[in-house]
């Protein structure tokens, strides 16, 4: 974890997915102000319960918490976050959130929750890999981002026989999405 | 409905667990990754595995220095899968791990493997995982492939080799820098991404370069940017190239402003942003300037995106700081945001409505505030009475409607902050405002009655026996105080002791009922409370020792000593046949907690601070100074100015001044922190050189012993000066000492130190330092009761200003006076201007000043000054202050 290389460029301090009661679903810290698990996890806390009964299922809402700005959009049961610093212009924090939570959809194919969330972690974990580089934003077009994401995933080409019913599944819907976001 | 309500739950639990790495171990998941060993690679499977791994510690969850090397050297092998998503699962388990050197050599023939493959998402990401994981050696093998990638076709791989470039820049720049030709080549791209990547490694690679970096601003702004995230980034090299510049060109238009400007028609509503924000933040902004911008943010208030609503309302409010007037065309957006379903933008509406708002608006504004207040949370209470605090101490006059305000919210439900915050306010307005006094007090007083938490009750008790007596009517509050005798716990029950012996001591004519209620107390069921009792009644009573005023100084002065210093002695001290000597306690204030220093504007204020006299600070200087023996005999001190920084943030001493006016002296203390852990410093002392202030004369200085690491400390100068006089001049500074070399390890100093001295900034004793800011708070009827006598009249010139504002502001920086009845800003286009100061001139002489502004021609400003005051010489002092400023 690499500080924000300069304070003229855009950067996102942290970007996390929590599920309705506030436990980690895949969180990222791009910024040494956290430097422990348990300073996260306080920080964690904090932004879940002070955004908890807001409504923010149509909207992205936003706040200042402890100087820093955390813009948040919610879809079922899981609280998308995405942090800045105090002087960070709220709109492009806006725009970062909203590919997130977009190539998130787009990934889990509309299915938004946890329980999609958690059995396709590494699609949302690579998710996050391809929107923020050590706080640098490298991509905000949510298509871009679940289309680099996708073509990554698990590899179809294994025999139907050997997989589980949900595995197939998930390959077939792989397929899905494959040619959608062509 | 009638569903059972176990059932109800179960079925609630098992959603709300399932998980597909219920139970998972981080043991059993190790042992899974045996399978990146075999010979036959099941891709789907590892991955799974890495997935795994990647959750247990996204959990939080670490890895011993034994186990990831394992697991690298287990994923290394993955490599030979030709699996593409199984690869991208190795790139991210990589830098995860982010493996030492010894084992970055085992990956890095298969990750420059993978830079030069033909699938772009290989290169892209190898270049990223490399780059993130490499240390210098490496990077001179893969420079020229990193140069490639910057310039290749696929945006992809160009924005992955940008970015890591930003990244290395931080610890080998001499390496980045050499790739300029490629990045300037890249700021040209059509992808938007790639721009805004190439863009800003540019300009980190020229940063230090100003002349560079004004070059490339100007190139860019006729408009070949197409990305809005570096049309951001332009804004803000922009502002900064800007802000370097604008010391050097003071008349004229501000170079670039008109490409800001232009921002505000983008397309898109993060560069519209981003230019009115820069736009606002812009040094000495004119009105002129700011109407676009402040437009657009008017169109922001009403959006129906919270995050622009409240993007608008933040930078406004901070406007509104500065620039009150700019921002009054917003108000009625901003009223209809009080109700805004997001509390944060309805509490910066509110805020800044407070700032914005002029005399007569203020009823309407408390009006809708009340609605607004039963349904935010405690911590945005305290920011709305934060600001009603603030507006009251600006219109003095309305000190009714908004002491009011106060304390019907004082009545209602509260967590400890708010209602702390709120007493606070109440306290400063009856110090500030000699009218609010009386009603303040009573308010307190009913608080008590029904108050919940005992530290505001013994603080509210002992600030009433303060001021109480003081009133026109002290029998008053006599019945609220006696109430609590009865009604309170121990705590409570022996301040209200106290405060009853104060009423006593001060109030001839209670003292005998006074006494009459303390007997009564000589019965309680508490320790503290009836020794507090018999103590008073003894003192009071009159058969004690000393003179009466003696007595009243034994029980209600204030101990000379600072309570740290006493607490220690009192902890060494051992019971003996020796009585313990409160003369033997040190006086010196040892050293000061660093955190004052890092949370600046958190002065204590309200009951938190020392509670007799309204500036705090001004009150424990005095008492600091007062301490120190040989600075007794001069007398009281009259000002002591904001601290002066004489050094450069981020020095290896940091040194600020406070200068201490007195009538026939001055002393300048110097606080000075030392920022090198490695270091002592012995006999600190700063050596003044006054050839430049003829006027004063040394005494002596008070060095300062030892200056350990972060601790600050104080030396002290003194100079004697012409009685009663606005005497200025300027000093020079060095700060000498002895150096000790600190043990890191031990923490002891070496014996033997170095002599050694460091240069310290020029201070200058300017005429303000003699005016104390007292604000009036009906200026009209002060400026009457004057009377015309020592009235001084002239008119000056001012020459060619940047606005109106921009005078008034000087003048009123020069005089150091307080600004009154908010006259001190000045409505945006207008084309004169009155501003009504008032202070108190060295020898506690009062002045009146009213200052009328016109402009005279486009830009000249003309002023008329006049000013009353007791003493026609203080009269002629401040029209020279103005003549020679």
């Amino acid at each position: 974890m690499s500080p924000p290389p300069n304070e003229l460029c855009p950067s996102v301090k942290n970007i996390l997915l929590l599920d309705s009661d506030g436990k980690r679903v895949a969180v990222k810290y791009f910024s040494d102000d956290w430097p422990t698990n348990s300073a996260q996890e306080a920080f964690e806390k904090l932004v879940f319960t002070k955004t908890q009964k807001t409504n923010a299922r149509t909207e992205a809402e936003i706040t200042m918490l402890e100087n820093y700005i955390v813009v948040y959009k919610f879809v079922q049961d899981l609280h998308f976050f995405v942090t800045g610093g105090d002087e960070e212009n709220e709109l492009i924090l806006a725009t970062v959130l909203q590919a997130f939570f977009d190539s998130v959809g787009l990934l889990l194919r509309g299915n938004v929750d946890k329980k999609e969330a958690l059995e396709n972690l590494d699609l949302i974990l690579l998710c996050i890999d391809e929107i923020i580089d050590g706080g640098i934003i490298l991509e905000t077009d949510p298509n871009v981002i679940a289309g680099k994401v996708a073509s990554n995933s698990i590899d179809s080409g294994a025999p139907l026989s050997e997989q589980t019913l949900t595995q197939a599944l998930a390959t077939a819907r792989e397929h899905f999405a494959r040619s959608l976001l062509k | 409905m009638a569903q059972p309500l176990v059932k109800k739950d179960d079925d609630r639990d098992d959603e709300a667990d399932y998980s597909p790495f219920l139970g998972i171990e981080k043991g059993a998941v190790l042992q899974e990754a045996r399978v990146f060993n075999d010979p036959q690679l099941d891709a789907r499977r590892c991955s799974q595995v890495i997935t795994k791994l990647l959750y247990l510690l996204n959990q939080g969850e670490s890895f011993t220095k034994v186990e990831a090397t394992e697991v690298f050297f287990a994923v290394t092998k993955l490599f030979q899968s030709r699996d593409l998503g199984l690869r991208r699962m190795v790139y991210l388990m990589i830098k995860e791990l982010s493996p030492c050197a010894d084992e970055v050599i085992i990956v890095t023939s298969s990750l420059m493997k993978d830079m030069n493959s033909k699938t772009d998402m290989y290169r892209a990401n190898a270049i990223r995982v490399l780059c993130r994981i490499t240390d210098g050696t490496l990077l001179t093998q893969i420079e020229r492939y990193l140069k490639q990638a910057i310039v290749d076709k696929n945006p992809v791989v160009a924005s992955a080799a940008l970015v890591s470039g930003i990244h290395i820049l931080q610890t080998n720049p001499e390496i980045v820098k050499r790739w300029s030709n490629e990045v300037q080549e890249a700021v040209q791209s059509r992808a938007a991404l790639v721009q805004f990547h190439a863009l800003a490694l540019l300009h980190q690679i020229r940063q230090n370069d100003r002349l560079a970096v004004s070059k490339l601003v100007t190139s860019l702004t006729r408009g070949s940017v197409r990305s809005p995230l570096a049309q951001c980034l332009l804004i803000r090299y922009t502002s900064q190239v800007i802000r370097e510049a604008g010391n050097n060109t003071q008349a004229g238009d501000r170079p670039f402003f008109d490409f800001l400007e232009s921002c505000l028609r983008h397309k898109s509503e993060m560069v519209i942003f981003e230019a009115a924000k820069a736009i606002t933040e812009l040094n000495g902004v004119t009105s002129r300037e700011l109407t676009p911008a402040i437009t657009v943010l008017q169109l922001f208030l009403s959006s129906s995106k919270p995050v622009l609503r409240f993007a608008a309302v933040r930078t406004l409010n901070k406007v509104a700081m500065t620039h009150p007037m700019a921002v009054t065309n917003c108000n009625i957006d901003m009223e209809s945001l009080i109700s805004d379903q997001n509390r944060s933008i309805a509490t910066l509406a509110i805020t800044t409505l407070l700032k914005t708002g002029n005399e007569s608006s203020v009823e309407r504004l408390m009006k809708q505030i009340t609605n607004f207040m039963s349904d935010i949370a405690d911590e945005f209470k305290i920011v709305v009475v934060e600001a009603i605090r603030s507006l009251c101490l600006k219109f003095p006059l309305k000190y009714r409607s908004l002491m009011n305000f106060l304390s019907s919210i004082l009545r209602e439900e509260g967590g400890f902050e708010y209602k702390k915050a709120i007493v606070d306010s109440i306290v400063i307005l009856i110090r500030d405002i000699p009218d609010a006094k009386e009603s303040g007090l009573l308010h307190l007083c009913e608080f008590i009655e029904d108050c919940e938490f005992t530290y505001l009750s013994t603080q509210i008790l002992h600030f009433l026996g303060v001021e109480g007596p003081k009133t026109s009517d002290p029998s008053k509050y006599i019945r609220y105080i006696y109430n609590r005798v009865h009604l309170e716990n121990a705590t409570v029950r022996a301040s209200a002791v106290s405060t009853l012996a104060g009423f006593g001591a001060a109030v001839d004519a209670l003292k005998p009922r006074i006494f009459v209620l303390l007997r009564r107390c000589l019965f309680d069921s508490d320790d503290e409370v009836r020794d507090r009792a018999t103590l008073y009644l003894n003192t009071l009573g009159g058969d004690g020792l000393g003179t009466e005023n003696d007595r009243k100084d034994f029980l209600f002065g204030s101990l000379d000593v600072p309570l740290v210093n006493l607490e220690t002695s009192l902890k060494n001290y051992e019971p003996s046949e020796e009585a313990f000597d409160i003369n033997s306690v040190p006086k010196e204030v040892k050293s000061q907690p660093l955190a004052e220093k890092k949370a600046p504007g958190k002065k204590p204020t309200g009951l938190g601070a020392p509670p007799s006299g309204p500036p705090s600070t001004a009150d424990s200087y005095e008492r600091l100074l007062l301490s120190i023996p040989e600075f007794a005999n001069f007398g009281k001190l009259f000002k002591s100015s904001a601290p002066v920084e004489l050094t450069e943030a981020e020095t290896e001493y940091a040194v600020n001044v406070v200068k201490h006016i007195f009538d026939r002296h001055i002393v300048f203390q110097y606080n000075c922190t030392n920022t090198i852990p490695e270091q002592l410093l012995e006999d600190v002392n700063v050596i003044v050189d006054a050839s430049e202030a003829e006027e004063f004369s040394e005494l002596f200085s008070k060095p300062l012993r030892s200056l350990p690491y972060d601790s600050p400390g104080q030396t002290f100068v003194a100079f004697e000066k012409p009685e009663g006089l606005p005497t200025t001049g300027k000093f020079s500074n060095t700060l000498k000492f002895i150096v000790k070399e600190v043990d890191p390890t031990t923490g002891e100093a070496e014996d033997d130190g170095v002599e050694d001295e460091y240069q310290l900034e020029d201070l200058e004793v300017v005429s303000a330092d003699y005016i104390v800011k007292v604000g009036v708070s009906n200026f009209r009827n002060a400026w009457e009761s004057m009377g015309p006598d020592c009235e001084r009249v002239d008119e000056y010139g001012l020459g060619a200003r940047e606005s109106l504002a921009e005078a008034v502001n000087t003048v009123i920086n020069l005089l150091g006076l307080q600004p009154c009845e908010g006259t001190e800003a000045v409505p945006p286009n207008s084309r004169s201007h009155t501003c009504l100061l008032s202070g108190v001139f060295i020898g506690n002489v009062k002045v009146l000043v009213r200052l009328s502004f016109g402009l005279d021609g486009p830009k000249d400003v003309a002023m008329k000054l006049s000013v009353r005051s007791d003493d026609e010489t203080v009269s002629d002092a401040i029209h020279e202050i103005v003549a020679s400023g």
